[in-house]
């Protein structure tokens, strides 16, 4: 009986959630979940990795030296190096600032967009939220790792616009869920109370229905930041990614795939901080998930 | 406590089906099911053909399948580009270079019955003549044009009787025997042509050692031996099945494991590793091919002879090829491989010097460097196995002497049209040779006649292209060498190339595997091998 | 029901015929010709202008549109430029060698997933449910092409368990009479083959169900837990009925629409989203078809392969929905 506790808690303070902070409760509800705690320090982890990068990495990304070629893990280089000789913990450290921008960088940029969209879909309704809707179909019927590669040919492969592309194919699920927030926000009386005062619309969509729609976007958006960093390695394992000598990690991954039997380090190690990266993502997205708003699935 | 037993209950379930899984799989144990008393070679690649009419495509993987179903008038050497007799047992060659005339062997038969003779030839070059580019893309770079084309070579092909076949030139050309045994010239059954171009190319017919059985989109094609093949006692095979694997490591995983025999494309990197494993053996294909940097001279600087021949004395060539081609790579220092007759090996190369290299940028008015654009290839070729990782060196390179180069790659189709349109400051690429004749190299890739297509630096020079001229007519060998020397002279002191290697392009097979000889084209000829 | 069938087939219309406008400018706005791209480096200017006027390429963009469009609606998907073949009669192995992946990776997802997710949440907070989530946030975060060429290292190579890459036996191929390769050789009675053909499946199956397994297995636990909260439920195990019957049966048939939605929109991902995992593992699947054809600017195969792809997830979807009316009668479609 006991695991009915905690929802009950949650119900309550989801209702008290309008008057109080709603911010300090569900840091509250956060706190109490261990796994959602670990995914935090974990995502702290990599971004204090990618801040202090400069005095964290032993060497450049780019020193290379020939004769230090494939060299396995060892005093000198903890993560051994790789086929240009360079140090393969220093690549990942500041790889870590690339996959990391890309992953925030390509969701913020959806969530503006989507945002926009969705709020003008929902909003506005009939033929706006018609043709915005079926544009949304298809984006979303498109397999999207496809979608990103054509984009990316046509732009012209680098990491802006790999960024770009994974960016456009997220738009549809941040649009969507803006659009449901808004058409069921519209229907409060808060709203129509607005409008009966003659509010102007942009000042009802910024002042009201966009800070309610806040919580669902945040739990979507880190989730999508991990889909998003791995969608980045992919590409970046096409070589449709970023620009030679940037320690991408996907490319990472990519340039090193020849050396898995002689020199499996070159690839375990950018592998594995893909996986802990998203990792963090994923956990701290569901503890947030459930701290927000403890109704919301998937 | 019952919660407990269900719990491990449904792990034995998990369990169970796992089992089954497994099952599924060691019920057939192994793969070692392969004979059934035939002998199968499975050749392991890393791309499909598109076609299987050789005449068709421009395209290397689908010459690797033709070659063994069709056979051309003369034939390359084993391991080389000598011309020796095919389909034609001799040939005469008039004192004025301008008629070729052909004696067919006798008792050769098509797959599908159809005698083979001079009246087969004779279709089979009416075909060709009355295409258009589109249609035949080879021979229209190599005869010059079609029928009716101011440009086009061959004047007539005639039946002179059953097993004689006359060739009128308009002119001389002194590759045309070189050009008459590509694999692409090869000839194919008239009946089964003349069915449909179309249908053709999937349902090949020819006079070689292997017919054609079945082909599997993007997976397998599956040839067997040809029983009334005119050399007694070959092929030695009774299938060979081609397979695409189109990553490397994969493709090699799959040698080890013995699920193919033969795998091309190996990795320099894994070379060592084949070489201390005792089931495989490492096999080198001969080198006839150049990977390059090329530097479009229409771009400042590299409009200034200066800045190119810096750049050749900036870059580390030796370093590239021990880290990259794993030493399995000559240093170029000519826009073809030593193997060309005419190669010029007096030609001292630009040695690799940072400081000369400064010296020149300073003489150029740049001593405090540039900014460029280097473009590194995105896809793995024969020649250039990882062009990025190249690129790589060469940027830390140019760093050394000031130069900033951002390597930029495209995906490979927009690369080759933005290169051809003169959009890159410097960008790798490579060539494999098609027939072994210095024309075929540098006229193909420098001469102004090419700009555009395949001469991608845009470099012009008047007195190289005379001796070019001079040469595709000039049937006397001593004299064409000597013109192609001097012009590799004067591409050596105007340097729109930086020439970096002559790959030796790396095969990889099981041990029992013997009478195998990878040819230089890229196309090898299967009849001799055996698999134990 | 049929009403509601015939609306949503309707609303696919605009859909399509709006997937094909944007795939259709989308391939032309990417630099590099078609004809020089299939011709070659080997090829002369001559052949590349004589092989843009036979593909139609030197005529304007609307007249290529609405020529395209004219032939799908007469059911021609074209024909690539660069086998000269249909694309209808090439289509359909690649289709069905993917098909035949997504399937197979979808039941071990299904299987494991959703057993996975039962277990964890009729045993909350046992070491197995503690393990099991923890595993699923793994498999959602691991990069697959990653794990499939580990998979092939480890499984294939060193342990010697399994094929490490291709659909068949080389050696000893199968008679292709649907192409679904299963299929083919039980109707064969080639049973022996059958094994071979599974081995074959199991390794990129596997790699492909990561995802969808994780995925499913937290939405049954999450979906499973409100539902065994239910007084329906309490009423069922008071009425003294055995725990193990109340869950698999009650619960999951409540369960099963969250889970049906996953794998609604996952074997989407997995039929043209498998590029990476079908370069690793040599699959001739249609995501590498695509993938080879946008490299090779083959505008037909690239205009009707995704359209293809596209319509066979939107029908899934439609399938799902409709499933769900069957299980749960309380959803009406209106």
């Amino acid at each position: 009986m006991s695991e009915l506790t905690p929802k009950v808690d949650g119900i309550a303070e989801a209702k008290i959630d309008k008057t109080t902070g709603p911010w300090l409760d569900a840091w509250r509800n956060f706190r109490k979940s261990k796994i959602a705690v670990v995914g935090m320090a974990i995502v702290l982890f990599f971004i204090l990795v990618a801040i202090l990068a400069p005095w964290l990495a032993p060497e450049g990304i780019n020193d290379q030296s020939h004769a230090d070629r494939l060299q396995p893990p060892s005093s000198a280089h903890w993560l051994g190096t790789d086929d240009f000789g360079r140090d393969i913990l220093s690549r990942i450290i500041y790889g870590a600032r690339i996959s990391l921008s890309v992953g925030f960088l390509s969701v913020v940029l959806s969530v503006i967009v989507g945002s926009m969209l969705g709020i003008v879909a929902g909003y506005y309704g009939r033929w706006v939220d018609t043709i915005i809707s079926r544009v949304f179909d298809i984006m979303l019927a498109f397999p999207s790792i496809l979608l990103a590669i054509a984009i990316v040919a046509v732009l012209g492969p680098s990491l802006q616009n790999a960024l770009i592309a994974i960016a456009i194919i997220n738009v549809p699920n941040f649009g969507r869920l803006i659009r449901s927030k808004v058409l069921s926000i519209k229907e409060e009386e808060y709203i129509s109370a607005a409008k009966a005062i003659g509010m102007k619309d942009a000042r009802i969509l910024f002042s009201h229905i966009l800070p309610n729609s806040m919580a669902p976007v945040i739990v979507q958006g880190t989730l999508a930041v991990a889909t998003a960093i791995l969608e980045a390695a992919a590409l970046g394992f096409l070589g449709l990614g970023a620009e030679p000598p940037m320690p991408e990690w996907g490319k990472m991954l990519a340039d090193s795939k020849d050396y898995l039997q002689s020199a499996p380090w070159t690839m375990i190690f950018p592998g594995l901080s893909i996986m802990l990266t998203v990792l963090g993502f994923n956990l701290m997205g569901d503890g947030l998930r459930d701290a927000l708003d403890p109704k919301m699935k998937s | 406590m019952k919660k407990k037993r269900i719990l491990s209950l449904s792990l034995v379930m998990l369990l169970g089906l796992s089992m089954i899984l497994a099952a599924c799989g060691s019920s057939e144990g192994g793969n070692s099911s392969s004979g059934k008393g035939s002998s199968i070679l499975v050749f392991g690649r890393g791309g499909d053909s598109t076609s299987l009419d050789p005449s068709r495509v421009t395209e290397g993987e689908t010459f690797k399948v033709t070659v063994n179903l069709f056979e051309t008038l003369l034939n390359f050497g084993e391991e080389d580009t000598t011309i020796q007799p095919g389909l034609a047992e001799k040939w005469d060659t008039s004192d004025d270079g301008l008629t070729y005339t052909f004696h067919l062997r006798e008792g050769v038969k098509f797959h599908d019955g159809t005698d083979f003779n001079a009246d087969a030839v004779v279709k089979n070059f009416d075909r060709w003549a009355n295409g258009d580019a589109d249609k035949f893309p080879y021979y229209s770079s190599m005869f010059g044009g079609f029928k009716g084309d101011e440009e086009h070579v061959i004047d007539s092909v005639t039946a002179e009787d059953e097993k004689t076949v006359v060739i009128k030139l308009k002119r001389p050309q002194a590759p045309f025997l070189k050009n008459i045994a590509m694999s692409m010239f090869a000839i194919a059954s008239p009946t089964a042509f003349e069915q449909g171009d179309d249908q053709f190319e999937r349902n090949p017919v020819g006079t070689g050692p292997f017919k054609f059985v079945e082909w599997k989109a993007n997976d397998t094609i599956t040839i067997e031996k040809f029983d009334d093949y005119w050399q007694k006692g070959l092929p030695k095979l009774d299938k060979v099945v081609f397979k695409s694997i189109p990553d490397n490591s994969a493709r090699l995983n799959a040698l080890i494991k013995g699920e193919i025999d033969l795998a091309d494309g190996i990795n320099p990197a894994d070379g060592e590793k084949i070489e201390s494993n005792d089931d495989l053996q490492l096999i080198e294909r001969p080198s006839m091919n150049v990977g390059y940097l090329g530097l479009t001279v229409t771009r400042p600087p590299f409009d200034k002879k200066e800045v190119r021949q810096a750049l050749n004395y900036a870059i580390d060539k030796e370093t590239i090829i021990n880290s990259f081609f794993e030493g399995r790579a000559n240093v170029a220092k000519n826009p073809m491989p030593p193997s060309i007759s005419g190669y010029n090996d007096d030609i001292e190369a630009y040695e690799y010097n940072p400081e000369k290299a400064k010296e020149l940028l300073a003489e150029a008015g740049l001593a405090d460097g540039f900014e460029m654009e280097l473009w590194a290839m995105p896809v793995p070729r024969p020649y250039m196995p990882d062009g990025k990782k190249v690129a790589e060196v060469i940027q830390s390179n140019l760093a050394d002497i000031g130069v900033k180069a951002k390597i930029v790659s495209y995906e490979w189709a927009t690369y080759l049209d933005k290169a051809s349109k003169g959009e890159a400051d410097a960008f790798m690429l490579g060539w494999t040779g098609d027939n072994g004749d210095a024309d075929n190299f540098l006229y193909v890739l420098l001469d102004e006649d090419n700009i555009g297509s395949n001469n991608y630096t845009y470099f012009k020079n008047d007195e190289m292209h005379d001796l070019f001229i001079k040469a595709q007519t000039e049937v006397d060998e001593e004299k064409r060498n000597e013109y192609y020397r001097q012009a590799q002279e004067i591409i050596h002191d105007e340097a729109p190339w930086v020439p970096i290697a002559h790959s030796t392009p790396l095969l990889a097979a099981k041990k029992g595997l013997t009478g195998f000889k990878p040819h230089p084209t890229g196309s090898d000829m299967l009849m001799n091998v055996e698999v134990k | 029901m049929v009403g509601y069938v015939g609306r949503r087939l309707l609303q696919l219309i605009p859909v399509l015929l709006g997937m094909a406008f944007i795939v259709f400018m989308m391939i032309r706005a990417i630099p590099g010709n078609p004809a020089q791209v299939i011709l070659g480096q080997q090829a002369t200017p001559e052949a590349v202008a004589a092989m843009n006027e036979k593909l139609g390429l030197d005529k304007p963009w609307y007249s290529q549109f609405f020529n395209y469009l004219g032939g799908i609606l007469k059911g021609d998907l074209g024909q690539s430029m660069r086998t000269r073949l249909p694309v209808a009669d090439e289509i359909w192995p690649h289709l069905a060698a993917t098909l035949e992946l997504a399937i197979f990776a979808i039941i071990i997802a299904v299987v494991i997933g959703m057993n996975a997710g039962i277990i964890s949440a009729w045993f909350q907070n046992s070491w197995f449910d503690y393990t099991a989530m923890i595993l699923a946030l793994v498999g959602v975060s691991m990069p697959i092409f990653w794990l499939g060429l580990l998979g092939q290292w480890g499984i294939a190579i060193e342990l010697g368990w399994l094929p490490t890459s291709g659909r068949e036996e080389v050696r000893d191929p199968v008679n292709a009479i649907t192409h679904l390769y299963v299929i083919d050789t039980i109707i064969q009675g080639r049973f022996d083959q059958l094994g071979q053909v599974l081995r074959h499946l199991v390794l990129p199956g596997i790699a492909l169900a990561t995802i969808p397994m994780a995925i499913i297995a937290r939405m049954t636990r999450s979906s499973m837990l409100e539902v065994m909260r239910s007084d329906y439920i309490r009423t069922a195990r008071a009425k003294g009925q055995k725990m193990f019957w109340v869950v698999y049966k009650h619960a999951l048939k409540n369960a099963i629409i969250p889970v049906l939605t996953v794998i609604g929109l996952q074997m989407g991902m997995l039929l043209g989203g498998a590029i990476l995992t079908e370069t690793i593992f040599a699959w001739p699947g249609i995501g590498r078809y695509i993938y080879e054809a946008i490299n090779f600017r083959d505008y037909p195969v690239i205009q009707s392969g995704i359209l293809v792809v596209a319509f066979i997830f939107v029908m899934i979807n439609l399938v799902v929905d409709l499933l769900y009316g069957l299980i749960d009668a309380r959803i009406k479609y209106d």
